[in-house]
């Protein structure tokens, strides 16, 4: 589904991706783990189109079609999805009509109808069944006074809502406490079918007790320096990064 | 100028006009040299000779300047063509109260009471507000008599036919609101002609004890057309009057908004949309002046200027020495969308009592490129997520018009504006 070839990017000239390569494909979960500052977040920021990055080698394919070119929005309508690692706050726009829009607009780019009201409402309501959202919630402006948790699992709706074939979460566990993490955790897992794919990207091994991955991998200094099974976060967890950076290193 | 000479001296306004005419004669235009028109030049509205009288009457079809109308809803309608009142397009009243014409009002002997307690009695006598007063001949006259609920909006529309080139429109508006009495009013000037056209309004508001006015101001003209909207208002105590202005249109836009305080336990709101692009010129000049104690006043106008468009907001509130325990409230925001669009926002507190709560906030910024880069990652193209952004950033000001009709046809207008076609009501 996802292939990623030798990837560079750099922002304002400098280099934090230097030559990435992963594949992912229908069906699996794929954790990206590493240190601080190693080029995790910069790797879902490229990914989802983020403008203030530059690609300047490799490519990035989503089913075959190139995203390297493409604007944020139309690699949404491709089916990328990125859970935020700081979700914006967009004061006088609620949750509700920020959702009926992203969605409309998609659908409009995809050459459907737009969703009739009733179907959307109903969709809604089940989703935001499935993260445990209270309803006012929903006609409250988008992350505006939102806690760290409230913005995180109004993340995962969103990805609910947007039902994406590629889901990258970037450090979703960061501000949740253990309650929230297994409702997102939950989210995520319900979300799951052997059509889609998501990217985990964690600084700890906590949210992988929840959402168990197929694939691990380490990134370090803008590189994937090791990969391995669910077993390989366990170890990172027991031993830190210093080990890999002593095997890298070599 | 050359201003014919038609004055009727048996008017019973006649040394009003009189007096009028000797003002303007001293004060003329305003210039740029004076403090309230720094940053607003009418030169080039008034470079050729004009007449305040239109010669002809025009008429149009209802079918033509149906969307003008907020027409969705029951409404009483006042509509002048060029100035002239058009009785086929108004929709009238004398029963229970009066919606009628500012002629009738002027020469009615029934009305000579109301016009000698109300005619010009708030309006301030500028070069401007002058002129007005000494050549208006028509305009809305709107009288609510104490206790009585209007239940159906009036809307005063203005059309500009542009059949005559170089007619400088001097409509004049009367609204008194009784005690008890409650009004919602929609005021429209619409040009019908990509020729130019200027309009120097002048509208005066008396609101009586518990009185409560809803004014909603539809500034969506056409490109060459030009507006000097004067509104005066005068409340008395427990009243509370709100004036929303939506400047989307029009090639120079004015608007003198004054609120003159004259009871106790009365508020004031003021808030407006403003969204230019090419090279518009908007400009809000506000006054409050809190005359009397336990007050509150409201302001909240918010701006978004493109290309090479101008905005001015000059934010002036005055608290007497009587006026304790006065809440004024005034806040400004500014987004320049592009380097060449200008903002010039300047708010004046004077403040001569010493228990009053005043604040006064400004800003001038940018779009958020996060919040852009955001709602695009949800599959929202630039231009929707801009818009979006925009309607997130006008909000509250949209929340606030209490027409449900009006507030759609509001989002519609601006929707319009930015281009777009979002398909939810806000």
């Amino acid at each position: 589904m996802l292939k990623i070839k030798n990837l560079h990017a750099s922002v304002e000239g400098k280099e934090i991706l230097k030559g990435i390569n992963l594949e992912v494909n229908p069906g699996e979960v794929h954790a990206i783990m590493g240190p601080n500052g190693s080029g995790k977040s910069t790797l879902a920021s490229v990914i989802a189109g983020n403008e203030d990055f530059e690609i300047t080698d490799g490519s990035i394919e989503l089913e075959g079609e190139e995203l390297n070119e493409m604007a944020p929005e139309e690699r949404a309508h491709q089916g990328v999805f990125l859970s935020f690692q700081y979700p914006v706050e967009i004061p006088g726009v609620t949750v509700t009509n920020f959702m009926k829009t992203a969605i409309n607009e998609t659908r409009k780019a995809r050459g459907q109808e737009e969703m009739p009201a009733n179907e959307m409402l109903k969709k809604i309501r089940e989703k935001s069944e499935l993260l445990e959202i209270d309803r006012k919630f929903l006609s409250r402006s988008l992350n505006e006074g939102f806690s760290g948790g409230e913005k995180k699992r109004n993340e995962i709706f969103q990805l609910a809502m947007m039902e994406p074939k590629l889901a990258i979460l970037d450090e979703t566990d960061s501000g949740l406490d253990i309650d929230a993490l297994k409702i997102v955790a939950n989210g995520v897992n319900r979300l799951k079918t052997d059509k889609n794919a998501t990217i985990v990207i964690t600084h700890y091994q906590r949210l992988l007790d929840y959402i168990i991955p197929d694939h691990v991998h380490v990134l370090l200094n803008g590189k994937i320096v090791k990969s391995g099974g669910k077993e390989l976060a366990l170890e990172l967890e027991e031993k830190g990064y210093d080990w890999i950076k002593q095997e890298a290193a070599v | 100028m050359a201003f014919e000479n038609t004055v009727d001296v048996n008017h019973p306004v006649h040394e009003v006009r009189s007096e009028a005419i000797k003002n303007f004669e001293n004060l003329g235009f305003p210039s740029k040299k004076m403090e309230e028109w720094k940053y607003t030049s009418l030169k080039s509205l008034l470079k050729s000779d004009m007449s305040v009288f239109p010669k002809k009457e025009s008429n149009l079809d209802y079918k033509d300047v149906k969307q003008y109308f907020i027409h969705e809803i029951e409404s009483y309608k006042i509509v002048f063509i060029d100035g002239v009142y058009s009785s086929h397009l108004s929709e009238t009243s004398h029963e229970g109260l009066d919606v009628c014409l500012m002629s009738a009002a002027l020469s009615k002997p029934k009305y000579r009471l109301l016009i000698e307690n109300y005619f010009n009695k708030i309006a301030v006598r500028d070069g401007l507000t002058s002129l007005n007063t000494a050549f208006s001949k028509e305009g809305a006259f709107i009288n609510i008599p104490r206790g009585v609920v209007v239940e159906k909006p009036i809307q005063i529309l203005h059309f500009s036919t542009g059949m005559e080139s170089s007619l400088m429109t001097q409509p004049r508006n009367l609204i008194v609101v009784g005690e008890n009495a409650h009004v919602q009013i929609i005021e429209r000037h619409q040009s019908l002609t990509d020729n130019p056209t200027l309009t120097n309004s002048v509208t005066e508001i008396f609101a009586n004890k518990r009185g409560i006015v809803d004014y909603y101001k539809i500034q969506n003209d056409k490109d060459a057309a030009s507006l000097i909207d004067n509104t005066y208002i005068s409340q008395q105590r427990n009243s509370h009057v709100s004036v929303h202005t939506f400047s989307l249109g029009g090639k120079l836009t004015r608007n003198n908004l004054q609120f003159f305080q004259k009871g106790e336990y009365l508020d004031s709101t003021l808030k407006g949309i403003t969204i230019t692009d090419k090279k518009q010129h908007v400009d809000h000049s506000t006054l409050v002046h809190h005359a009397q104690p336990n007050c509150e006043s409201h302001q909240d106008y918010k701006g978004i200027y493109a290309d090479k468009s101008t905005g001015v907001f000059n934010g002036r509130i005055v608290v007497e020495k009587e006026a304790q325990k006065t809440n004024g409230f005034q806040q400004s925001n500014n987004i320049l969308l592009d380097d060449t669009a200008t903002i010039n926002a300047k708010p004046q507190l004077e403040i001569f009592a010493d228990d009053v709560r005043c604040s006064h906030g400004c800003t001038i910024g940018q779009l958020d490129d996060e919040a852009l880069l955001y709602l695009r990652s949800r599959g929202i193209p630039k231009k929707e997520a801009t818009a979006l952004l925009m309607f997130g950033f006008a909000n509250n000001v949209l929340e606030s018009v209490k027409i449900p009709e009006l507030k759609q046809r509001i989002t519609r207008l601006i929707a319009d504006k930015l281009g777009v076609n979002l398909g939810f009501d806000l």
